[in-house]
């Protein structure tokens, strides 16, 4: 697996799309620090972009990836290699040269900005950890749907719809489920719906760092039990975790049984 | 000053101090063995001089013009059996004494000292801990309380005192104290004409300072920071509310600054940072805020309603999570010339003034206002994207709630 890993990975490295990935961030961030000059503000700028840019850019690129490099993984199928070990391979090579990207493409002008002698670093490498989930998590889910769809027109529709289900569409039907049962207690409801997709569970655990204040000023024992005490950063980072690993479970179990 | 004054005055000197006045001093091994024994020898404009040592003693009247003065903080205990020091006379000085032990009644209000209907009263660099009311003054005017510490232990409301009291005085002066875990820290009822500076108000359970019914007051340069809220002002008038710091006062029904039926206050270069709602207003009329700052609270300003004539003008709005919050449609308030962080805008002719008018309300708080459970959407690209088709056409936002001049640049 490490071999196939390292493969795609450096196969990536050379690709001219990881270099325009880790440009665009290294753009976006010295822009961002250009414009206001303050860290922390800029923090929270780059949070709104990376909740929805990471999964989308992950999303894609996974799809891509997996389609372009299908005749290499039929060569590969044909050799006493692990099944598993191909895709699992393959899927760490992508997420990983993505988070690299990620990771450098915004370190760089953070830290030549002065990050570390800043108070925002905490706030900073909440955002990276979170970003770098988003990574994997989405990178898993696309190649489990390029895995079932040879078609890949199909593949590409549903990657998208995908994450504009779980970035805008999801929030919508949240927030209209909330509306129409308002005479109900809710808090629990809403917490178990915000846990439940990805994206949000990322916006809700960088929220516990940025606007803690607000969160608070609703009256709910059990908000106030998840917002007020560290088990809320306990259990999103939990749920985040259970997130990335169940899309490579389902990879590796899927890729077992699939017939080429 | 003419030559019958300056003879008036070196004759009060020699009188007051020099010749009549006459220090009586308290320690385990003097003539005088209690502190109430002395205040019962003194004569007026005397001193007692209480020495280091703990003196288990309730129920001290000054009933007469004296300085009651200790060296080297003696303790006076009262071992809860009730209040410790009342003064009743004009012309009374306590300074420097540890003062512990309270005692907690439900019926009567017990303090470390009270003082009735006195004028020129002083009352400075005392320690007051375990209490139940700390400094009470009733009816009593032109009197300073200057760099007092109070610390008690206030857990609950029902059972516990506020540190500094004024019911029905005028023209007090309370400087430099330090009062925390307390009901209110500084509570002011049918009092004017207060001056309350450069005091630090912490940890109470209740409010930091709290007016009720006190008109033509002052407060400045004061730090309120976690409390049940910061500073609740109530049913006053001509408040005057300068340079202070309001800081972390967090939870449901917490503020920075809680204004209930107040007319024409003037609120100035005040800090409100991290609490959960920076200021809560219901029923104002005419209150200016200006060059105020108000920096990572989750509401900044929260309007309740029944709010005219107010201006708010040159403040500062930074990283907000929500700048204004309306629960109605209506207003009549004056919001311009204030930056915002939030504010998207430009400004093509380079006059520091943003070409379009900036709308502190976004339809989100209106959600929040209504479903409070929505406050997880917070930050959500479907929030952002129906907050911007709000902005471009209000429908549940006050339309005319604008600011038409948002500043470029922090003040």
């Amino acid at each position: 697996m490490l071999k196939i890993l390292k493969y795609s990975f450096y196969d990536l490295m050379r690709s001219r799309w990881s270099y325009v990935y880790f440009l665009f961030y290294l753009l976006l961030g010295f822009v961002l620090l250009f414009l206001n000059n303050d860290l922390s503000k800029a923090v929270i700028t780059l949070m709104n972009v990376i909740i929805v840019l990471v999964p989308l850019i992950g999303t894609i690129f996974g799809v891509m990836y997996f389609y372009n490099s299908r005749e290499f993984i039929e060569l590969l199928l044909a050799q006493p290699l692990k099944r598993s070990s191909i895709f699992l391979g393959q899927f760490f090579g992508v997420a990983t040269s993505l988070t690299l990207s990620l990771m450098l493409g915004l370190g760089i002008p953070f830290v030549l900005y002065g990050l570390f002698k800043s108070d925002a670093i905490w706030n900073f490498s909440l955002l990276l950890v979170t970003g770098s989930f988003l990574t994997f998590i989405f990178t898993g889910l696309a190649f489990n749907i390029a895995l079932s769809n040879e078609n890949k027109i199909k593949g590409f529709g549903y990657a998208v719809l995908l994450w504009l289900f779980l970035a805008v569409i999801y929030d919508g039907l949240f927030l209209l489920s909330l509306i129409i049962f308002e005479e109900y207690p809710l808090d629990t409801f809403s917490l178990a719906a915000a846990m439940a997709n990805p994206i949000d569970l990322s916006r809700t655990l960088i929220l516990l760092k940025l606007d803690i204040s607000a969160l608070l000023g609703y009256t709910g024992a059990v908000f106030k039990q998840f917002f007020g005490t560290n088990s809320g950063l306990i259990i999103s980072f939990g749920l985040l975790l259970l997130w990335a690993i169940l899309p490579i479970w389902s990879l590796s179990y899927k890729s077992r049984r699939k017939d080429f | 000053m003419n030559i019958r004054g300056l003879f008036i005055l070196f004759f009060c000197t020699i009188t007051g101090s020099g010749l009549w006045a006459k220090t009586i001093e308290v320690c385990y091994s003097c003539e005088v063995a209690s502190v109430k024994e002395a205040i019962a020898m003194a004569s007026d404009y005397d001193t007692v001089l209480v020495k280091k040592g703990t003196y288990k003693e309730y129920n001290l009247v000054i009933d007469k013009p004296m300085t009651l003065l200790g060296k080297g903080y003696p303790v006076i205990d009262g071992e809860d059996k009730g209040e410790i020091i009342t003064i009743t006379s004009d012309g009374v000085t306590v300074d420097g004494l540890f003062i512990i032990n309270v005692g907690t009644s439900y019926t009567s209000d017990y303090a470390a000292i009270r003082v009735i209907k006195s004028k020129n009263f002083l009352i400075q660099n005392v320690v007051l801990e375990k209490l139940f009311f700390g400094i009470y003054l009733e009816k009593s005017q032109h009197g300073k309380v200057y760099n007092n510490k109070i610390v008690g232990d206030a857990v609950e409301e029902f059972n516990s005192g506020n540190g500094i009291q004024l019911w029905y005085c005028q023209y007090v002066d309370i400087d430099g104290n330090i009062v925390q875990h307390v009901r209110d820290g500084i509570y002011l009822e049918f009092s004017d004409n207060i001056n309350i500076s450069n005091n630090r108000s912490s940890d109470n359970v209740r409010y930091g300072l709290h007016f009720m019914f006190s008109n033509n007051d002052t407060y400045q340069n004061n730090v309120f920071e976690n409390n049940g809220a910061g500073v609740a002002v109530m049913f006053s008038k001509e408040i005057k509310m300068i340079d202070n710091i309001f800081r972390k006062n967090w939870g449901p029904t917490s503020y920075g600054l809680l204004l209930k039926e107040i007319n024409d206050a003037e609120i100035r270069g005040n800090t409100f940072e991290d609490n959960t709602t920076g200021i809560t207003v219901e029923g104002t009329n005419r209150v200016r805020y200006e060059k105020n700052d108000f920096i990572n609270n989750g509401w900044a300003l929260k309007v309740r309603g029944a709010c005219y004539g107010n201006i708010v003008i040159n403040n500062n709005f930074l990283y907000n999570s929500f700048d204004v919050s309306y629960n109605s449609k209506l207003n009549d308030n004056v919001f311009d010339q204030n930056f915002w962080s939030s504010y998207t805008g430009y400004d093509l002719d380079k006059n520091g003034i943003g070409d379009v008018p900036y709308r502190p309300v976004k339809l989100f708080s209106y959600i929040v206002n209504r479903t409070p459970e929505t406050i997880i959407m917070l930050r959500s690209l479907f929030m952002d994207i129906i907050d911007f088709s709000e902005k471009v056409s209000p429908v549940f936002t006050p339309d005319k709630l604008i600011d038409a001049n948002p500043l470029m640049k922090k003040l």
